[in-house]
């Protein structure tokens, strides 16, 4: 294998208003092989192909960018791909009304006397299809094929434009086993024909399977570049390089004061909403104790959200199968509105299109879930509305100048903050905690853990989402880790450390 | 500026959307050299147009639910010969006659409704075939005739509160509505500022409330003399006191009960209002009944008006509501929007119309200036969010009804990466 650097990214530096995304971070590439960048979520490594592939262009980062020894200053996406590179998203950017053809040559389409040439398109389109063994009817349409022939579509089209190093998002985090191999096949075959990738994966295993070389990167920073074949990598090993940092003091002090289990779940299987027959969460079993927090660990997209939400009164997928236990009893959530009166709550980890109206201003917002208990009759009583906002405001130290401030105007830390004193208006036994710190800086974090521990030390029961192991770590009196929806592993607060759960989370073949 | 911004509650925006009507009519009573505020001038304008402010008002909740109806004008007109030839044919008294009207209203509401909650099919779709459908069942009906209905019938758009009392030169009964509305209207400024005071938050001075009270009071006062004393026979109209009592209703809905929120919370983010315990297809499914039921009652008041129902009646009713309603300064996209901004962004239409056929403009010039003032009064709103500011006519009608929607839209749906710090509130705060 030739082994000269097609790719050299230096000293990559991308800031977000009050966040720096990615901090001097320098990436090596040689030609034909395939490069895995490895890291936690938000470590930034989609930010650091957005910057490759010119969806941030030039002059929005410092630091340079040397491609097959030229130094290069994207624009947009189109001069990126007119230079080579092509960067094929988590999700897929397909028109799904469209045919297998048109989409290949979508913005790029070859005409003659300034009309499409069908014939040239639908004739490229089997041959590209071929390259990436796809055989279908080019006039078929996206959406008539699945997730697994979609990727090699867009692979597909990926080559029309004359590919030199093409970038993978995620690229089987949607597929199954089969199609995952043939697609990581199709990899080693781009790469035996010069074509060199980079693979953004969470897969550990298709990683060690397939890469040649592996960045890893952790909170926004390069930390080491593995090769493969040299260095001996195993899993274990990338697992230590993406989680290896310390986890110091930035949790109040605690001492948990556990009660009885009062929730349990039970065999609870829920079907993805219109893929028909596949499970977001198999057969789960789990349970809260009064006064404990719970974290539930797992990448994106194994089924943590999912199992919360389908038990937060069905809000989620196709009930299959699972009883809820609360208090000894059998009870059923089928909807919301019952989900609630049985006390529970649920703060999505998607605040601004699933959890909050931003029309809205702060004292709507906190008695929005339950405005029954500030109703006299018919009428919503305005009085009481502000008096309970502002006792939030007060209690959670949310920083507003009033709370007839509209949400859209507060901060991140300060939104979630309204979020949570909304679920605890509703009085709730249990709290599912989805993400309760993304996008919220240091300060407020350490707030909002002071806040879950306080609501613990009432007796409620609060499930914590997270994508940080730290955090879970700091918060949790038990740890269930979940893959591919999946519940693979339950870990007290002793046993639990970052490698761990990331093997749990991960499946990896060396469970522990 | 700054005293004129003390007198209105310190939120001059508020009070915008009024200034702009009370200009309009300022206007037009100069060029007309005094013929828009007259007795006759304003009946007229409250009986020909308290239909489409009352389809307004259902408009309105249709799109804060972020919905629209297009079927109000047909279902208005297929309610209306349903009601007429039920008290010819049947000789049912009159008030039955209503009742039928509005329960065929319900109906209706309830099949269109059915379709757009529970099929999720899109309301554009559902209320054009509504639309069709509903002029057609009118036409049918009907057999394209015009019926005519009963005296008593017609006093439901055609009349005016009776002379009861001494004879005292003016219409009692409009002089006691309105020594009451003054009355309600300082009922209410006491109330609010001691509810202010009570739960700590910043009150006025007094002088600015007792001015704005004076200002208030003398409008009132002055409409109520206008309509008190019209040529014999006629005082306040009676499609008036139904939209005035609608309004009083609908306001109270809207800002007040649970119902109410409700409707802005599926329109502001329907996924949230759900993750919330709202039942979001069944506010939806109210709001397009309620749609429906109120078409009905502005079809009826229109044939009591024109003594006849025909086959033509509200075409393009739905257009004129729900110009009305974006003038007043509603969302497309839902969420936002009040009655009583809706009520009077018609009543800028009205007069607007009833302005230019005084200065004897054709109807020809008359739809080309009605055109240009929707699109410039959206415009100048759109223009304003893209800027970053607030939103003109949403802010201008906001807080009426006491209910203060928050900030821009266009600043939520502006990219936010990631946390901004603590310091955020002096950025985006639009408050001068």
């Amino acid at each position: 294998m030739d082994h000269h650097t097609i790719l050299e990214m230096r000293s990559i530096t991308k800031e977000f208003p009050g966040v720096k995304a990615l901090a001097d971070v320098s990436l090596t590439v040689s030609a034909g092989e395939i490069h895995a960048i490895c890291g936690e979520n938000g470590a930034g490594k989609s930010t650091l192909m957005k910057v490759l592939s010119g969806v941030y262009p030039h002059g929005d980062y410092q630091g340079s960018i040397v491609f097959q020894g030229e130094e290069v200053r994207f624009r947009d996406i189109r001069s990126s791909e007119a230079a080579g590179i092509v960067i094929i998203h988590q999700e897929l950017a397909l028109i799904p009304e469209l045919s297998i053809a048109e989409n290949i040559f979508l913005g790029n389409e070859p005409t003659r006397f300034g009309v499409i040439d069908w014939d040239q398109i639908n004739s490229s389109t089997l041959e590209l299809m071929a390259r990436v063994g796809l055989s279908e009817d080019p006039t078929t349409k996206i959406k008539d094929i699945g997730v697994g022939k979609q990727q090699l579509v867009e692979i597909a089209k990926a080559l029309s434009k004359s590919v030199k190093l093409l970038i993978l998002d995620e690229p089987t985090a949607a597929l199954n086993e089969s199609d995952s191999q043939h697609l990581l096949d199709l990899m080693a075959g781009l790469r035996a024909k010069g074509i060199t990738c980079i693979m953004i994966s969470h897969k550990l295993n298709e990683i060690e399977q397939i890469a040649d070389s592996i960045t890893i990167i952790r909170d926004g920073r390069t930390i080491e570049t593995l090769h493969v074949r040299n260095d001996g990598v195993d899993e274990d090993r990338i697992i230590r390089g993406m989680v290896g940092r310390s986890l110091d003091s930035r949790f109040p002090d605690h001492t948990p004061n556990i009660g009885e289990t009062f929730f349990e779940v039970r065999d609870w299987t829920v079907g993805h909403p219109s893929v028909a027959d596949r499970l977001v969460c198999k057969g789960s079993n789990f349970h809260v104790r009064r006064g404990e927090v719970v974290g539930f660990a797992g990448l994106m997209g194994a089924g943590r959200t999912e199992l919360a939400r389908s038990i937060f009164g069905r809000s989620y997928g196709n009930f299959k199968s699972g009883r809820i236990f609360k208090d000894g009893k059998e009870v059923v959530l089928k909807s919301v509105p019952q989900a609630i009166d049985h006390g529970l709550a649920y703060v999505t980890e998607d605040r601004k299109s699933l959890g909050l109206n931003l029309l809205d201003d702060i004292k709507a917002t906190t008695v929005s879930a339950n405005l029954r208990k500030i109703t006299n009759g018919l009428v919503v009583d305005r009085d009481q509305e502000f008096t309970v906002a502002e006792q939030y405001r007060k209690s959670l130290r949310t920083k507003t100048p009033s709370v007839n401030e509209g949400i859209s105007k507060l901060s991140g830390g300060n939104q979630q903050k309204v979020v949570l004193a909304k679920w605890m208006f509703t009085d709730p036994d249990l709290l599912i905690l989805d993400e309760p710190t993304r996008g919220i800086d240091v300060g407020a974090k350490f707030e909002i853990y002071g806040i879950i521990q306080k609501l613990a030390d009432q007796g409620k029961g609060v499930i914590v989402i997270s994508s940080e192991l730290p955090e879970l770590l700091g918060l949790s009196d038990r740890i269930y880790t979940i893959f591919e929806g999946a519940i693979t592993g339950e870990l007290a607060r002793g046993e639990a450390n970052q490698e761990s759960l990331m093997r749990l989370m991960t499946a990896s073949r060396k469970s522990a | 500026m700054n005293s004129l911004k003390k007198l209105f509650g310190g939120n001059t925006r508020q009070f915008g959307m009024i200034f702009a009507l009370i200009a309009l009519v300022v206007f037009f009573q100069w060029q007309t050299g005094g013929k828009t505020l007259t007795s006759a001038n304003m009946m007229n304008l409250f009986n020909g147009n308290s239909y489409i402010l009352i389809l307004a008002i259902g408009m309105v909740l249709v799109i804060i639910a972020g919905h629209i109806d297009l079927s109000v004008g047909s279902i208005a007109a297929f309610a209306g010969i349903v009601v007429a030839i039920t008290i010819r044919d049947w000789g049912i008294p009159w008030y039955l006659g209503i009742v039928v009207g509005l329960l065929l209203g319900a109906l209706i509401g309830a099949w269109q409704g059915f379709w757009v909650a529970y099929v999720g099919i899109p309301a554009f779709i559902v209320t054009l075939a509504g639309m069709l459908l509903f002029r057609g069942a009118n036409q049918f009906v009907g057999k394209s005739n015009t019926v005519p209905v009963p005296r008593e019938f017609q006093y439901i758009g055609s009349g005016y509160l009776p002379e009861v009392g001494p004879a005292t030169g003016y219409n009692n009964l409009t002089l006691l509505l309105g020594f009451f509305l003054v009355g309600v209207v300082i009922y209410n400024e006491l109330k609010l500022r001691r509810r202010l005071q009570r739960v700590g938050a910043e009150t006025t001075e007094a002088w600015v409330s007792v001015l704005k009270l004076v200002l208030v009071s003398a409008a009132i006062l002055y409409a109520t003399y206008l309509f008190a004393t019209g040529r014999p026979g006629t005082s306040f109209p009676v499609p008036g006191l139904i939209l005035g009592v609608l309004v009083i209703i609908y306001g109270f809905i809207s800002n007040k009960t649970i119902t109410g929120r409700h409707v802005y919370a599926v329109g502001g983010n329907r996924h949230a209002a759900e993750l919330s315990g709202v039942k979001s297809k069944r506010v939806n499914f109210l709001v397009m009944m309620n749609m429906s039921i109120l078409a009905a009652l502005a079809g009826m008041i229109f044939v009591g008006r024109s003594t006849a129902s025909g086959p033509f009646d509200g075409v393009g009713w739905e257009l004129d509501a729900i110009a009305a309603v974006f003038i007043g300064g509603a969302a497309v996209t839902g969420g936002v929007g009040t009655v009583v901004g809706s009520i009077i962004g018609g009543l800028v239409m009205a007069v607007l119309n009833n302005g230019l056929q005084l200065l004897g403009i054709g109807a020809d010039m008359t739809q080309i200036i009605k055109g240009l003032v929707l699109l410039i009064a959206v415009a100048f709103d759109v223009y304003n969010k893209s800027q970053g500011k607030p939103s003109i006519t949403g802010l201008l009608t906001r807080n009426f009804g006491n209910r203060p929607r928050s900030g821009p839209p266009a600043a939520a749906q502006q990219p936010a990466p990631a946390e901004q710090g603590v310091g955020t509130k002096g950025i985006i705060s639009h408050d001068v």
